[in-house]
């Protein structure tokens, strides 16, 4: 590029900022960094790297004005390995099949009981509060992995960007909440917690779970995937009735 | 590594397929674990099956490696809500506090179904037996 070298510095800029290269630096870096805080507080609650990386990268784009879709860019070779990390978890639940077949009926149950709730839940709060209905409808998928979620807030012709948003939200409040709250209540159960920490919080909250217990891993696996077919289906029918 | 990855990647392939060609309301790389778990099975009965990836434990450390670092893969998403800082400030604070809300409600409703219905089956094998 002998363009950028006459071109300065800011030349250099434009460049780069237009190469997948350096958005994917960015995001590893700043990750590398936030676990590395994660793992020295011994995996603080408020300590998720998820959490810290989004808002760190979020002001870092917003200094240098750089526009979302141009930041994707780079991050989407991050963003893709999501589908695989997804089939990846048969894995840890091939080798803890035992203690899942053993848990078949309380999962059925909990999943069923758990997904009507976190809906229910979320659209009947919503409407109290006087969201707009766009909002609402954008936000009773908001329990499922990111890429249902989306899916699922097109067919109800809410802006799936927001629910992307109320998702990652979602996540990062549950997988910081769910340990201290197990605790109070004195579950010890890290089949229940985990399954608790998948059903609401989705990945990362199944992210959150591996780092506690890999039992616990485990169900909050299982947890994501029941809960995204059960969500998938009981939405539609959920908001007619919530939405008259 | 390259096999093994060859086939998480072909069993997401074979999910995105089957979903989209009947219009399943499930996403493609959850059929993709399912048809990976039915492999991983599969291979413990059959031999033929016990080669390459399946065989040599490449596939379980390739999906070790992925899953060591699964918070790393949502943030690219996560970093997407720069573009609807105008819907924070008009209405973060509310939607903040019923996603937290609805947490707290669905984390508790969940375990302790869980718990409940597990202590149950527990007390009727009990008497059954």
């Amino acid at each position: 590029m002998s363009g950028t070298a006459s071109g300065g510095p800011f030349a250099l800029w434009v460049y780069l900022s237009q190469t997948p290269l350096l958005w994917l630096t960015v995001t590893l870096l700043v990750y590398a960094a936030a676990d590395a805080v994660s793992a020295a507080t011994n995996r603080h609650p408020l300590a998720n790297p998820v959490l810290h990386s989004v808002w760190v990268i979020g002001v870092i784009l917003l200094l240098t004005g750089t526009p979302y879709p141009e930041y994707f860019n780079g991050a989407q070779f991050v963003h893709f390995v999501l589908g695989p990390a997804t089939v990846a978890l048969a894995v840890p639940l091939y080798e803890n099949r035992k203690v899942v077949l053993s848990a078949v009926v309380p999962m059925a149950v909990a999943v069923l009981v758990g997904g009507v709730t976190a809906i229910v839940s979320i659209v009947v709060m919503a409407r109290l509060v006087g969201l707009p209905t766009n909002v609402v409808l954008a936000l009773a998928p908001k329990s499922v992995t990111a890429g249902v979620a989306m899916g699922i807030s097109e067919s109800l012709g809410a802006d799936p960007s927001i629910t992307a948003v109320c998702v990652m939200l979602t996540g990062i409040m549950g997988a910081i909440i769910v340990t201290p709250l197990m605790n109070r209540l004195r579950i010890t159960d890290f089949r229940a917690r985990g399954f608790a920490a998948g059903l609401t919080a989705h990945g990362i909250g199944t992210a959150r779970a591996f780092q506690v217990d890999t039992v616990a891993g485990v169900f909050a696996g299982v947890a994501m995937s029941l809960n995204a077919l059960v969500t998938s289906l009981i939405v539609p029918v959920a908001v007619t009735l919530l939405m008259r | 590594m390259i096999a093994s990855l060859g086939l998480i990647l072909l069993c997401q392939l074979f999910g995105e397929i089957v979903v989209r060609s009947i219009g399943a309301p499930i996403p493609g790389p959850v059929v993709g674990l399912i048809v990976l778990l039915l492999l991983l099975q599969g291979r413990d009965r059959v031999g033929l099956l016990r080669r390459g990836p399946l065989g040599d434990g490449g596939v379980e450390r390739a999906a070790s490696g992925m899953l060591a670092h699964l918070s790393l893969l949502f943030v690219p998403a996560g970093v997407g809500v720069v573009q609807h800082l105008d819907l924070v400030s008009s209405h973060g604070i509310a939607i903040f506090v019923i996603l937290a809300l609805s947490a707290v409600v669905t984390l508790v409703v969940t375990a302790a179904a869980f718990i409940i219905t597990s202590r149950l089956l527990d007390r009727w094998r009990g008497t059954s037996s």
